[in-house]
């Protein structure tokens, strides 16, 4: 049973050991995009195993939990999983396209494996300390990730990634230990016990709100955000692709779990101060991107305003919010991770992501604008695609309890996200290149096209899909749902059905 | 002895924040490091500190014998130590290579990933 567990955080890591040491030869790629393959069959058996049980545990070394690490994956979790995976694999597809082979001689392929494998970790995990390993395993990757290729821009942003990230990550690990000094324990589920017997509820408000400043810097919430605009459009797009769409989610996964699980005393408190963050979230980011005028500064922007949504579908904590949520978060990584990647591509053919200084895609590249407007549009939040359905539940959620000041923000944002959508959609595509050049699909080397254009199409296909036929995806979050609701089975299944 | 620790993890974090609220990188980083040891020594404070032998186990027994000491936030503080220890030479090397290549270590100067708005538009 632990295989299960294991597997999709051990194919990465070896296949980054492989892909390294062949990283001055083709092999290289080849090994990292088999792994990636790997990962997404290990993923799917977890997901299996998970769809037929429930949830399952395992302990590593035998240490019978809550002494030992455990790793277990409930629905979310599983979910995540796969999800990354799928993530892993298209941006691996991508990268053969558009990375240079002088990077990868740096070991790119190496770092993105370990990217994939902290990620993934940190979804499986039950201990906080070892979400915390999890984290900066993935922090280390991205690091190196985000500066590799060198250049003062890539050095800049390095630099203020780096450097709120790090804060961040000493304020969660601040709060690790002052939970640990309380309750004795650092297993998740045994926490979600200790912390209800304690006395001093008081005390533990105030390490909630440790980890929620320590997430939130993860996950870039208002206002903590100001990392992501300063460091997301910089690198490769492969890269800023993968790491747009997971890792501020690894930060909302992380909130999901810990205010669900652990941090109920006070909901009342905890929950209604994230109600506010996530409606300043959503507002603030969708605003900073009416002002930019670069494609990856717009949906970097978006990325802030989008984490809005899933916060508020944990903040509202109502089961159909949190179906919401789940809903959202699966959504978001596909079409966020897709719109990079068209970035990307787009930039092949017109030769920039200023918006002032391309055009003319619509009528050179047809195939990309078709290929572009179904993320754009989802993320927006038209019927019938996938970001409808996650709007509506969020929207539908908050009106339910009468939040409907709450109701109206998410409504007044999807109405901004199209102003900004359409804009890169007028500027990139429908008004002439600015140089008088014809951005065609020649312009770029076919391999580079084929390579890129293979993982939007595929995701684009996913999210059409989720969009025609929503009802086994919202089954599943509603499930995934009741299960961070009520997450007893969780308890006893890493307890191994001690009370 | 709780309370020299607490005292001293207290002055750590306030110097460490005096720093990091310098423009100058380099004082942030020191600030980084000094707050980096505040959180270790949090965890290794909230393992409460007990007059004890080291916790060993002698030959032959299944379990250490009479009052040990903690000994998983040594674990833990050892885990954090190291993994800090990477991440801030990372920010180092990462620190003086942007120096090499912007000539600055004021923050406010490193403007190249977001250039400041051209106001004359």
């Amino acid at each position: 049973m632990s295989w299960v567990l294991v597997m999709p955080i051990a194919v990465p890591f070896v296949t980054a050991v492989v892909a390294y040491l062949a990283r001055y030869y083709p092999a290289g790629r080849w090994i990292s995009l088999g792994g990636s393959a790997l990962t997404l069959v290990a993923s799917a058996v977890l997901m299996a195993a998970v769809l037929d049980q429930g949830v399952i545990a395992a302990q590593m070394s035998n240490w019978d939990a809550p002494f030992g690490i455990t790793l277990v994956a409930d629905y979310l979790g599983a979910v995540m999983v796969v999800i990354t995976a799928i993530t892993g694999l298209a941006t691996a597809i991508y990268a053969l396209g558009e990375i240079p082979e002088h990077v990868e001689g740096l070991g790119f392929h190496a770092l993105f494996q370990i990217l994939i494998a902290g990620v993934t970790g940190a979804f499986l995990t039950g201990d906080l300390f070892n979400l915390y390993v999890w984290f900066e395993v993935m922090l280390i990757a991205s690091f190196s990730l985000l500066v590799i290729g060198g250049g003062k821009e890539r050095l800049d942003a390095g630099i203020k990634y780096v450097a709120l990230n790090l804060v961040s990550t000493l304020i969660f690990l601040s709060g690790i230990g002052l939970l640990y000094g309380l309750t004795g324990t650092l297993n998740m589920a045994d926490l979600r016990g200790s912390v209800a017997e304690l006395e001093n509820q008081g005390l533990v408000t105030v390490i909630a709100m440790m980890f929620m400043v320590g997430f939130g810097v993860k996950a870039a919430v208002f206002p903590l955000f100001f990392w992501l605009p300063a460091s997301y459009h910089t690198p490769y797009f492969a890269i800023s692709a993968v790491f747009a769409g997971l890792l501020t989610k690894v930060g909302v996964y992380a909130l999901m779990r810990m205010f669900t699980l652990v941090f109920v005393g006070d909901v009342g408190f905890t929950h209604e101060i994230l109600i506010w963050v996530s409606a300043l979230t959503m507002f603030v980011g969708v605003v900073g991107a009416a002002a930019q005028t670069d494609f990856r500064k717009i949906l970097s922007f978006h990325i802030i305003s989008q984490i809005g949504y899933m916060t508020l579908g944990l903040a509202l904590f109502t089961p159909l919010a949190l179906m919401g949520g789940v809903f959202y978060l699966v959504h978001h990584i596909i079409v966020k991770a897709n719109l990079f990647f068209v970035a990307g591509l787009a930039k092949q053919y017109a030769g920039s992501t200023d918006l002032n200084r391309i055009g003319g895609l619509y009528k050179s590249a047809p195939l990309l604008a078709a290929l572009f407007i179904i993320p754009a549009f989802s993320l927006a939040g038209f019927p019938p695609l996938s970001g409808f359905w996650a709007k509506y539940l969020i929207v539908k959620a908050a009106i339910e309890i009468d939040a409907w000041f709450i109701a109206f923000v998410a409504l007044l944002v999807g109405l901004l996200t199209i102003f900004s959508m359409t804009k890169i959609w007028g500027m990139a595509f429908w008004k002439p290149h600015p140089d008088g050049i014809d951005p065609t699909p020649d312009r770029a080397p076919p391999v580079v096209t084929r390579a890129m254009i293979v993982p939007i199409a595929g995701l684009a296909t996913m999210t059409i899909v989720i969009g025609f036929f929503p009802e086994p995806f919202v089954q599943f979050a509603r499930t995934a749902a009741e299960q961070l609701l009520d997450p007893s089975d969780y308890v006893t299944t890493v307890l191994g059905g001690q009370p | 002895m709780e309370a020299l620790t607490a005292i001293v993890i207290g002055v750590l974090t306030a110097a460490s924040v005096y720093l990091m609220l310098a423009r100058n990188f380099m004082r942030f980083l020191f600030g980084l490091v000094l707050l980096s040891n505040a959180a270790n020594l949090t965890i290794f404070a909230s393992g409460r500190m007990t007059k004890g032998a080291p916790a060993l186990v002698p030959y032959g027994e299944d379990a250490p014998i009479g009052v040990v000491g903690n000994a998983l936030p040594q674990a833990l503080v050892l885990t954090a130590i190291v993994i800090g220890f990477g991440l801030l030479a990372f920010t180092l090397a990462l620190a003086f290579e942007a120096y090499r290549r912007m000539n600055s270590v004021d923050t406010d100067e490193m403007r190249f990933a977001e250039p400041k708005e051209d106001t004359s538009k």
